[in-house]
């Protein structure tokens, strides 16, 4: 049985490459063997029908089916109106979820930015720049689910008075004397909070990385007048460095806030959105697999969607612009 | 330089007055390695030693390491085949979108046609579709022509998730080569396969190991779209899958856990020190178009 799937793969290893060739080739005969201009319109549209195809079939018809759907009943049957979405905004677990997702949107966004630009501005002036990015932006490499057991074995609880095996309890133990340690991921109000600072700790790097790039790109000539003029070191990033970068912090925030909104693998694996911690990607997959509700299932993706358009027509609108600006 | 403006200020005081900055920068690096650190210390210590006290403790004498944990968990832990699994899900899953989406990248960089500018906004609007929307429908599709469980469904899928982004990427790049070089080959009577398999292809080998970075590592990592369009067999269960479900079976087995996390770590790590400069320009290159 294994054995087979490896030799589909290797056989789809070989055939992709020969198969695009092949038909790349072949149609670039089809184009030639009609006349000049027939061959103008027809080309473009042999090069782009293999990727067009697929995005029709899996990403464009599914949205259009799924905000269909989202007004359907559970076996998507019956037509239902608002239902599921009156049951997004009404039921006392989905409003926990959409607490939540504002949680994370606020404190994941927010910490990510600061503890970014802190560490770019701060490597920058240092001389193991490179290793000091190295090391935050490492957990960029791992995988949720990886991160996800690191840090459950980071929050490990043992009762008071026995050895703490957790690096938290352990730490916060040593330093304070009297700290009773905590079951982080069981108790309700630290678990969402908990969960928030791994998604802090693999998605800085990312920050830090284009925060890192905008700060490079600005003239060290600017920097240098204004500590000729006196300005404290603290005064020149709030001046002039925080402005200027303005435009990288914001494209940072919104790819941060696309990430977030779909946040599902580190709840997933660390509590399963038990106690109070779930979010609207892990509801959306229960609803799915666990209830078979694919009425109210299709309504919490478009909720999703639906919170994305406004970043979506930013992408548009400054794709425009860099079109026209050359 | 900064001496004309800090001449008051000797070297030395200029030194010290740079303490806080290493401390704070230093004390963040700590932190930020820790976690890791901890979790590979752990995976070598013994399972009896691992639940009772701190990984820290392992560098105390006697030292005690094992590599018990990894034997079991790559030959009973299933943990063997999920890494096959991993891969042959990513390979073929990293090779398609960059094939197709750069022939369709050509085409919207050096091709005039009606619909073109329409057609590559949808594909910048498609960037952002979160995939939760294209699960139910793709799911039954996947149900009806008996391709969930198969890795045929998943590498389609993850080729058509990678595209957008692939044609944004190599779009952006194969845009800006120079205009001279295309012409002048077509002058010279190449043709469009001609000129994009032995000029463009080849001039855009940055571009493409920047993508091909990045689209590994997302599918390598990848949780979600494994456990829905797999469903759950532990014959073709990617490494994540197969990590997940031993947290929800064994809870508080670190030292089973520990090393399947860092079994699964291993290659993006290895891909992430020898290729970081593509990997970090993949990320650029993600928000902001230079």
């Amino acid at each position: 049985m294994h054995t087979n799937y490896i030799m589909v793969a290797i056989a789809a290893l070989a055939v992709i490459p020969v198969f695009l060739w092949a038909y790349l080739m072949i149609t670039e005969q089809i184009a030639t063997h009609t006349s000049r201009k027939t061959a103008g319109v027809l080309r473009p549209w042999f090069w782009i029908l293999p990727a067009v195809s697929l995005l029709i079939i899996f990403l464009v018809y599914p949205v259009i089916n799924t905000i269909v759907l989202s007004f359907m009943d559970a076996r998507s049957e019956h037509f239902v109106g608002l239902r599921n979405y009156k049951y997004i905004f009404s039921d006392s677990g989905m409003l926990v979820v959409l607490r939540n997702n504002l949680l994370w949107l606020v404190f994941f966004t927010a910490a990510c930015l600061v503890l970014g630009l802190l560490i770019a501005v701060l490597s920058d002036r240092v001389k193991y720049e490179s290793v000091a990015k190295t090391c935050i932006f490492l957990p960029m490499a791992i995988s949720f689910v990886a991160a996800g057991v690191i840090w459950r074995f980071m929050y490990e609880f043992r009762p008071a008075g026995t050895p703490q095996i957790g690096t938290v309890n352990a730490i916060l133990t040593a330093i304070f004397p009297n700290f009773e340690p905590k079951a982080w991921l069981f108790n309700r109000s630290t678990n969402n909070a908990a969960l928030i600072v791994v998604g802090i700790w693999m998605w800085t790097g990312f920050a830090m990385v284009i925060l890192s790039a905008g700060l490079k790109g600005i003239s060290e000539d600017i920097l240098e007048a204004a500590r000729i003029d006196g300005a404290s070191e603290i005064a020149i990033f709030f001046r002039i460095i925080l402005p200027l970068m303005m435009p990288t912090i914001t494209v940072v925030a919104t790819t941060l806030i696309i990430n977030v909104l779909k946040v599902f693998d580190i709840v997933y694996v660390m509590t399963n959105g038990n106690l109070g911690t779930e979010v609207i990607a892990n509801r959306m997959y229960k609803e799915m697999f666990n209830f078979r509700n694919y009425g109210r299932a299709s309504a919490i993706a478009t909720l999703l969607l639906v919170a994305i358009i406004p970043v979506m027509i930013m992408n548009l609108k400054r794709f425009n612009t860099e079109e026209s600006n050359g | 330089m900064a001496n004309k403006s800090g001449s008051v200020r000797t070297p030395l005081r200029r030194a010290l007055g740079r303490i806080p900055l290493h401390v704070i920068l230093i004390l963040i690096c700590v932190a930020w390695i820790t976690p890791s650190a901890g979790l590979l210390v752990s995976s070598f210590r013994p399972k009896n030693m691992i639940a009772t006290n701190g990984w820290w403790e392992a560098f105390k004498t006697p030292f005690s390491f094992t590599l018990e944990n990894y034997a079991y968990v790559l030959t009973r832990g299933n943990m063997g085949r999920s890494f096959v699994n991993s891969l042959l899900i990513a390979v073929p899953s990293t090779l398609m979108p960059i094939f197709i989406g750069a022939c369709a990248a050509y085409a919207f960089a050096w091709m005039r046609f009606p619909f073109r500018k329409t057609l590559y906004l949808m594909i910048i609007a498609l960037l952002v579709v979160p995939l939760q929307m294209t699960m139910i429908p793709i799911l039954r599709l996947f149900n009806k022509v008996g391709l969930t469980g198969s890795f045929v469904g998943i590498w389609l899928a993850h080729t058509a998730y990678g595209l957008p982004f692939a044609i944004y990427l190599l779009r952006n790049f194969i845009a800006q080569l120079p205009r001279s070089l295309i012409e002048s080959a077509q002058i010279d009577g190449a043709s469009h396969p001609t000129i994009f398999l032995k000029l463009v292809l080849p001039t855009s080998i940055p571009a493409i190991a920047s993508l091909a970075i990045f689209q590994f590592m997302w599918v390598w990592n990848d949780l979600l779209i494994a456990l829905i369009y797999l469903g759950g067999t532990p014959d073709v269960a990617p490494m994540t899958v197969t990590i997940s479900n031993m947290v929800n079976s064994y809870g508080g087995g670190w030292e089973y856990l520990t090393a399947a996390a860092f079994i699964s770590m291993v290659l993006p790590l290895i891909v992430f020190f020898a290729l970081q400069k593509y990997f970090v320009k993949g990320v650029l290159a993600g928000s902001v178009k230079e």
